[in-house]
């Protein structure tokens, strides 16, 4: 079913003001929300739509943010699992500001470190700190590198 | 020690704080605090701290330089710096056939001294214990960086091809028990039966506590030259001392 085929249905209704999360990675929807810090027990009133056919992608998740226009640091976490993602920022039901994601250079406080090791896993006041490089995300404090499976470390 | 001595010899003063229990830190001072408050009291800190990233932790927090001393098992700069001095002293870095020796896991001068000899075009042959290998990270970033990295099951295979071999202590605690320690240990000891056909430049080092790695009958082959390595911690302390402080 199409996202944006009226005569199937609509999947999920437009949202009056927000954030529109669009052609995230198929199946990374609820990793989109963690990383976000957006969990079951928060307010938001969230519609999340997975797997949904794409043109560009031929599946997507979609996600839709109720009052709450997320900021550009935010959205650039969201690069780290859906390169594609397309942001819009929704006001009155239009569509005021769409922007992509930007790879951020580095990212603190969003991704554990998997060493047992690490200073980041301390009671020290650090927050966890990675470049990103295309071979994966590499910790300032203690070298580690995360090759894969980013979505499981995320804090 | 070697950076006490190295200081002395500046003709500097050092504070030491040899254990945690001596410190703060066991009424629960974070290593950030620690780092504020000496850095009130010193005009160079010296870290060794079990942990992985402390020295750059510390670096943000200090306000005078910070020398990483060995982070857990991350990284040993200043053994890594004498290390090469003293190859040099014997013989051009750029080429040689380096063998490390021993755990080269969670063995910090082996991270260090590796990705240092990657600057130099050496070829690496590396001896390590099932599951003490060289962490996947490193090993990766020594290949990207164009290092030619050899893999030997044990030290008898490389032996003769090495300009300097490494010897790292293998730890007693790494293992579930003694009985699989002393397998381990002593089937990478190194005794002067193995000697026997090496390269007549070959040195041997050792960062140096040993622990039964190297037979004592080694120490009277010109081979050996893990003293003169400890002895060349101190000039080389001296000068990094003096190059954060000048």
């Amino acid at each position: 079913m199409s996202a944006k085929d009226p005569s199937r249905g609509l999947l999920v209704s437009p949202i009056k003001n927000g954030t529109v999360i669009d052609h995230i990675t198929a199946g990374e929807a609820l990793n989109v929300l963690r990383i976000l810090g957006i969990t079951g027990s928060t307010r938001e009133c969230l519609s999340i739509a997975t797997n949904v056919e794409s043109k560009r992608m031929r599946k997507k998740d979609i996600v839709k943010i109720e009052n709450r226009e997320l900021r550009t640091e935010e959205v650039d976490r969201i690069a780290l699992l859906a390169p594609q993602a397309k942001i819009n920022i929704i006001r009155n039901y239009k569509v005021v500001e769409k922007k992509g994601v930007e790879i951020p250079e580095v990212i603190r406080g969003v991704v554990r470190c998997p060493n047992p090791g690490c200073i980041t896993n301390t009671d020290e006041p650090v927050e966890s700190t990675f470049e990103v490089l295309d071979k994966g995300l590499h910790c300032l404090y203690c070298d580690w590198l995360i090759k894969d499976d980013i979505a499981n470390h995320i804090i | 020690m070697s950076f006490a001595t190295a200081m002395a010899r500046l003709g500097g003063q050092s504070i030491s704080v040899d254990s945690v229990e001596a410190s703060s830190i066991v009424k629960g001072e974070t290593l950030a605090d620690t780092i504020r408050v000496v850095s009130g009291y010193a005009d160079a800190i010296v870290l060794r701290h079990p942990k992985e990233g402390a020295a750059r932790l510390a670096s943000e927090f200090a306000t005078v330089p910070v020398i990483n001393a060995g982070d857990g098992a991350g990284q040993h700069p200043s053994q890594t710096l004498l290390d090469l001095y003293t190859i040099r002293q014997s013989m051009p870095v750029d080429g040689i056939d380096v063998g490390l020796l021993g755990d080269l896991r969670y063995g910090r001068t082996a991270h260090s001294l590796a990705l240092a000899l990657s600057l130099y075009g050496v070829t690496l042959h590396t001896i390590a214990p099932v599951g003490l290998e060289m962490p996947a990270n490193i090993a990766l970033e020594l290949r990207e960086r164009g290092m030619e990295v050899v893999e030997h099951p044990n030290v008898e295979e490389a032996i003769r091809e090495l300009d300097v071999l490494y010897v790292t202590r293998i730890q007693r605690e790494r293992f579930p028990d003694s009985a699989s320690y002393y397998n381990v240990a002593s089937s990478y000891r190194i005794t002067t039966d193995l000697l026997d056909g090496v390269k007549e430049r070959l040195m041997i080092l050792h960062p140096l506590p040993r622990a039964g790695e190297i037979d004592p009958a080694v120490d009277r082959t010109p081979y050996a030259r893990y003293f003169e390595q400890a002895r060349n911690g101190v000039p080389i302390r001296m000068a990094l001392l003096h190059e954060v402080m000048k």
